[in-house]
Formats: structure tokens, sequence, C-alpha cells
């Protein structure tokens, strides 16, 4: 019965994996979807090119497209501590999980995007008070540099 | 834009995976079967975060395979709503404009959440948002290819598996070939809207 799913051409696939849908999802914040699929990455490196390559296809396609995509955002230059730190200076800001998480995804440097993230902006905050929100965010996140840069960067790092 | 969810299933072992630790086989079976699939109602899945717990394992009578029945956690991609984020724009059609995360290929922004007002150009196939200044309208083109940011304003998920057999005329072998030359409907897709300032192509709010 289990066997049969690999036949199908389509991705949906039945739930027999049960969603136990009574504990809500917990959201991961890119950088450590990153962080989990780099690391897996290198192990599968190391691990070599044995037989299982073919039956992980979908997942070395995955992560192969899921990393380029991290790799263009700003969150391939946060780590752990980053994270922390961000979170304690946004402490004062009194902002939800949800609008955090994107801050720390997106890292927003304009007023535009602010008010995007930031649920009806215009009467929670002032315009100092977004003018602070985004010095704190270019403070405490790093990343300035051009995605190009960046991996121009990292080959010439690497040499 | 990424949840962990938790799952519970019997990840069956066949027995020339027996000379591995349970634990390895365990995680690729999931892989295997999870990664890059969708779940329904749950979202796309990505890769495996961790294995919270195992139960015993049993052998049924007449296959050698061992079955366990595990806990697990999964990183999966489903957005919230709401939820900006950055994509590629794919192409565009009467439908909309259609962009890509590169790993996740089926968001479609209609043409009623575009930046207002918009007209489709039938020469060029693209959508255009006719931008108005104090010196006239500008045409601003929303090429394929470039960077574009959203909103997820909803969320649809089809059941693509295969319905049992609807006419009796058809035969299992067909039913396979027949699938394929249908128009593969998507089976999770995100529906944008970028009818907000900051929303769009990125290089129309850089400067």
């Amino acid at each position: 019965m289990l066997s049969n799913y690999e036949v199908r051409a389509t991705r949906t696939i039945p739930t027999e994996a049960r969603y136990s849908s009574q504990t809500s999802s917990l959201s991961i914040s890119s950088p450590q979807v990153y962080q989990l699929l780099t690391d897996l990455k290198e192990r599968r490196k190391e691990s070599g090119k044995n037989k299982h390559s073919s039956s992980q296809q979908n997942l070395s396609t995955i992560m192969y497209e899921t990393l380029k995509y991290l790799s263009k955002m700003p969150c391939h230059l946060q780590n752990p501590e980053i994270v922390k730190d961000f979170l304690n200076a946004m402490l004062p800001h009194k902002l939800t999980k949800a609008e955090k998480l994107q801050l720390l995804n997106h890292r927003p440097q304009t007023a535009v995007e602010i008010q995007l993230m930031v649920e009806e902006s215009e009467e929670r905050l002032t315009e100092e008070q977004i003018e602070e929100l985004i010095q704190t965010v270019t403070d405490t996140l790093p990343g300035d540099m051009a995605p190009e840069e960046d991996v121009e960067m990292d080959v010439k790092t690497d040499h | 834009m990424f949840v962990l969810v938790e799952m519970i299933d019997t990840v069956r072992i066949p027995p020339w995976n027996f000379q591995r630790p349970l634990n390895d086989a365990i995680v690729e079976e999931l892989n295997k079967k999870l990664a890059n699939k969708v779940v329904y109602n749950v979202g796309l899945c990505v890769c495996l975060y961790d294995v919270t717990k195992m139960e015993d394992s049993f052998i049924f009578p007449g296959d050698g395979a061992s079955h366990t029945k595990v806990h697990f956690r999964y990183v999966v991609f489903h957005p919230f709503l709401d939820e900006i984020l950055l994509g590629k724009i794919k192409y565009c059609s009467q439908e909309g404009v259609h962009v890509s995360l590169g790993f996740f290929d089926d968001v479609l922004i209609p043409p009623e959440s575009l930046q207002q007002p918009a007209k489709f150009d039938e020469a060029e196939q693209v959508w255009v948002w006719e931008y108005e200044t104090d010196e006239g309208a500008h045409d601003l083109y929303m090429d394929q290819g470039e960077d574009i940011r959203f909103r997820v304003s909803d969320e649809v998920f089809l059941d693509t598996l295969p319905s049992g057999p609807s006419a009796a005329a058809e035969t299992p072998a067909a039913s396979g070939v027949e699938e394929s030359g249908q128009k593969k409907e998507p089976p999770y897709t995100l529906i944008g809207s970028i009818s907000e300032p900051g929303l769009g192509l990125l290089s129309w709010w850089n400067s």
C-alpha cells in the first residue's frame, strides 16, 4: 500500500502521514531553514554519492532550489546570535511574532516596506518610531551588499 | 514562510536496509516520501527537521519489511495569509502575473490585484501598470524575470489524487496516460496581491 506513492505523476501525496491539527504548526525563520539545509547538504556531501542518490532526487531538487532562493535573501548572513540580538532589540517596539518574523526575513530598509509588514502601522507607529525601527533592523541584521556581489565575495574567500 | 509541522507516519523499511542504522533508514524514507511534495492543506514539504518519537517496530506476516510508527517534524513551505514574499515573474497571461520562488512555482497575481490602472499588452504579452504622474501616465512594464514583492492574499489546495473510477469504461491501464495528457493542475496555489504601495517590482520603489 505504501509503496505506491512514487508511481504518481502529481506532487500531492495522500495524508497517510497525518498532520496533527490540534498542535498549531510552528513558524520557522528563514535563517533557520537556511542553516538546516546547508548542514544537510554538507552531511550528504561527506557521506559521498551512495546508491540512495536516485531515491533522494526530490530532496536534492528542493534543497538546491530552496538554498538558491534563500541565499539571495538577507537570511544567509544571519546566525542564532544575531537573531537573538534582533529579537531583544525588537522588544520595545511591541510587534507581533509574525511581524518580527517578516522583518527578520526581509530586513526592510525603507518606510514603505515597514508599512507593508507591520499591520495598521499608521495608527500604531509614528514616523519617528518607523525610523527607529529601520535603524534597529539595519544595526542588528547584517547585509548591505547586493546579492551578486555576495556570491563573488564568497568565491574569493574560498580560494 | 516556512513552518514546522508535526506529523505521524508508519515507515516501512525494506529488508535490504536492515544493515543500516534504523534512524538513518527512517530519515531517508521520510525524505524520499515527502520532500518536494505537497500535502493537502499543509503545504509544500521541504525536508525533515527532526524525529521526536519512534514507537516499536513490527514485522507483518507475508512482508519482510519492518514497520515503525514515527512522530516527526517536517519543514514545510506554507506562508501565512498577508505574508510578504519575494519572487520572480515567470510570465504574464490574461489570467494575471505568474510568479515563481524558484522552489515553488504556483503563484498567481490576478488582474484585479495588480496596481491599478493596469492593462494587458497583447503584443508583448505583459501586464502594464499605467502609473499616473502630473506629467502624464507612465507605462511600467512587468517583464519576465523581474524581482517582485507581493502579499499572499489567498491559498488554494487542490486534491490531485486520482479519484475513484468515475466511468466504468475506463481501464486502469489507460488512466495513467490520460492523466498526463490533461492539463496538470497545481496541487497548491498561492494567490498574490500587489495593489498596495511598496508592492510590485522592486525597481518601482527603489528610487
